[in-house]
């Protein structure tokens, strides 16, 4: 076990170092450093003294080494649009990003599994196959015009929800939250839908479908035997048993709710580090965008390690198997 | 046996009409709406300079009197009346809708052509050679699964745009487009087609054609590429649904196609910016064409997937 979780650790730090290198190429090579942190007024000496500050005149593989013992430290240069240091850029924005990622996951893992073990529990009921037949529509939707629509709905029609921005703020030092004042839990709800009705569907599928499966099983007939009340079988004995794949799939939801935060902080005008990439994007930010590229791989490439280290604490028979195996 | 004693052949129609894939088609009703709708849609796209009452881009033909006219009913200063309203700058939203999904098509298409080729080359050359081919190929496919595929292309949209000088930057979007879709959808085919390659390379017809002294690159292309084609083909349909919907999420972000040569994602961007001052139909229609394009791919797509499998008949 141990061997395989170093193995996977190498393999993230690899996936890691090849990410590091697009986002330097990005930044090395995508226009140039120097034209786009001088400007019009610079002389032969400017460009020199910068070109040393920055170690352009270095070998590629130094300056390769610079860039990422920089990055670990959380240097990623000065935002070219802004004029001040990403990170600090990067931190400003983050909670927002944070928050609402949090809630749409919490949202899409509470009712996900709730409406999956009901639509399997009751699989025949009218209302079960209403959930289905609305579930295939929201997957077919594209987020952004989920969004539109709830604003149009709630924004524009009925007036009960702010269509964008994250509301009134509380300042606690390093992170703002949203989460202490009326109008920041309002202004939450519209856009943690949005984000993470997708990821609800998904779970209420799969969960749906492991249930169905599992309620065949010897061992559920043999619990219902013994006289055990529904609400124990299908908490207890079914449910638990379907959540490997389960764990694992919100495990890599994890991060793909991250991405498409990009899109609903854009709809929402949410200020997020999604929102902040979007503009990188359309101004050619190259700084704002690989710290971006760096910080959010390093999320993904640790999700998917722990993911995968997490099965075997999830589901003994892979710890036997590999026992056996040796 | 002499020539006479052969059954005539059969023409390629009467044996496409007569296959199963014709007749599970015609017993679908699902399969042939979204069929008829895709085929509307393209048509339209194709001819669109045609059909389209007025050419929205040029500026001769627009008069700004004309803004903001509801549909189907008479400008309040010209009179004149336009089946679905048009835009703040006196578009026929009608027409820009046709020209807009026609570059919503043909990014989607080209894109998908574009993942397409590049992954069943990569495919093929890592099924058939191995080795470390193979391993560079399928550990850069593991790498960029990580991601979804929307930032990747969000990615490479953005440094292709930094790359591109910016007077070029507007004309060159819609082939960025396709490029930056189109590479953060290859792998889906090569791992496909090189599962594919990898149980066709050894049987028999294979080891034939390599004994009859075929060149490795003719063995690929001739006779594994036929074999490993229908997966590929279900793939490509519901690849198209995604990549309409990534073309129209990239547009309408703004990192997309430009407003001189609008997508319906384009169009739904400038349409919700009229969301809050009552001219609901720029946005709704682009949105209602968008949808009915994409619901009807992904069917058509979910219809191939189910029909092409054996397992299912």
């Amino acid at each position: 076990m141990l061997a395989y979780i170093i193995r996977r650790v190498a393999q993230s730090a690899l996936v890691l170092l090849i990410v590091g290198l697009v986002a330097f190429a990005m930044f090395r090579f995508v226009g140039d450093p120097i034209d786009n942190m001088l400007g019009q007024e610079r002389t032969a000496d400017d460009i020199e003294r910068l070109r040393e500050q920055l170690g352009l005149d270095q070998r590629f593989v130094v300056q390769y080494y610079r860039f990422l013992e920089n990055a670990v430290q959380g240097n990623f240069g000065v935002s070219y649009r802004q004029g001040r240091p990403v990170i600090d850029i990067l931190m400003e924005r983050a909670p927002a990003t944070l928050e609402l990622a949090a809630v749409s996951g919490i949202l899409a893992v509470l009712f996900g599994i709730a409406l999956g073990v009901f639509t399997a529990i009751r699989r025949k009921g009218i209302a079960a196959n209403i959930i289905m037949s609305v579930s295939l529509i929201g997957v077919s939707l594209p987020t952004f015009l989920i969004g539109i629509l709830l604003i149009y709905l709630f924004s524009v029609e009925l007036g009960w929800l702010p269509s964008f921005g994250r509301g009134d703020v509380v300042d606690l030092g390093a992170w703002t939250t949203g989460f202490l004042t009326a109008s920041g839990l309002k202004a939450l709800i519209l856009p943690s839908i949005t984000l993470g009705l997708y990821q609800m569907t998904l779970i209420m599928r799969l969960v749906r479908s492991e249930m169905l499966e599992v309620l065949r099983q010897d061992y559920i007939r043999f619990a219902r035997a013994r006289g055990l009340r529904n609400r124990a079988v299908h908490f207890r004995h079914a449910l638990k048993n379907t959540m490997v794949p389960v764990i694992t799939v919100i495990g890599l939801q994890v991060g793909a709710i991250i991405a498409f935060a990009i899109i609903t902080e854009t709809v929402f005008q949410w200020p997020g580090v999604g929102l902040l990439f979007i503009n990188a994007i359309q101004f050619v930010d190259i700084p704002v965008m690989a710290a971006y590229l760096m910080l959010i791989s390093v999320m993904f490439v640790g999700i998917n390690l722990i993911v995968d280290i997490l099965y075997f604490f999830i589901d003994p028979r892979l710890r036997v198997d590999r026992k056996g195996g040796h | 046996m002499s020539e006479t004693s052969i059954p005539p052949q059969k023409s390629r129609l009467r044996t496409a009409l007569d296959s199963d894939l014709f007749y599970t088609f015609t017993h679908s009703p699902v399969a042939v709406v979204s069929t008829v709708v895709v085929l509307v849609m393209v048509l339209a796209s194709l001819f669109a300079p045609l059909i389209a009452p007025t050419n929205p881009f040029d500026p001769a033909s627009l008069n700004l009197m004309n803004g903001f006219t509801p549909p189907l009913a008479p400008n309040d200063f010209t009179g004149e009346t336009f089946l679905l309203g048009t835009d703040d700058q006196g578009r026929d939203v009608f027409s820009t809708i046709l020209y807009g999904m026609r570059i919503s098509l043909f990014v989607g298409v080209a894109a998908v052509l574009f993942a397409m080729v590049l992954g069943i080359t990569l495919g093929l050359l890592s099924g058939y050679l191995g080795g470390w081919v193979e391993t560079i190929i399928m550990r850069v496919a593991d790498v960029q699964l990580t991601f979804p595929s929307i930032l990747v292309a969000m990615l490479i949209f953005g440094v292709a745009k930094g790359i591109t000088p910016v007077e070029y930057r507007d004309q060159m979007a819609i082939w960025v487009l396709i490029l930056a879709i189109g590479l953060s959808d290859w792998v889906q085919f090569a791992r496909v087609v090189r599962g594919a390659t990898l149980v066709e390379k050894n049987k028999e017809y294979v080891e034939a054609a390599r004994l009859i002294g075929r060149r490795s690159g003719a063995i690929m292309l001739r006779h594994i590429l036929p074999n490993v084609l229908s997966p590929v083909l279900v793939i490509a349909t519901i690849s198209l649904a995604l990549a309409i919907i990534a073309e129209a999420t990239l547009s309408f972000l703004g990192v997309g196609a430009p407003p001189t040569q609008p997508s319906l994602g384009t169009l739904i961007r400038i349409g919700q910016g009229f969301l809050f001052s009552g001219e609901w139909w720029i946005l709704l229609f682009p949105a209602i064409t968008l949808l009915a394009l994409a619901l009807s791919v992904n069917l058509l797509g979910d219809w191939l997937r189910d029909a092409l499998n054996p397992r299912l008949r």
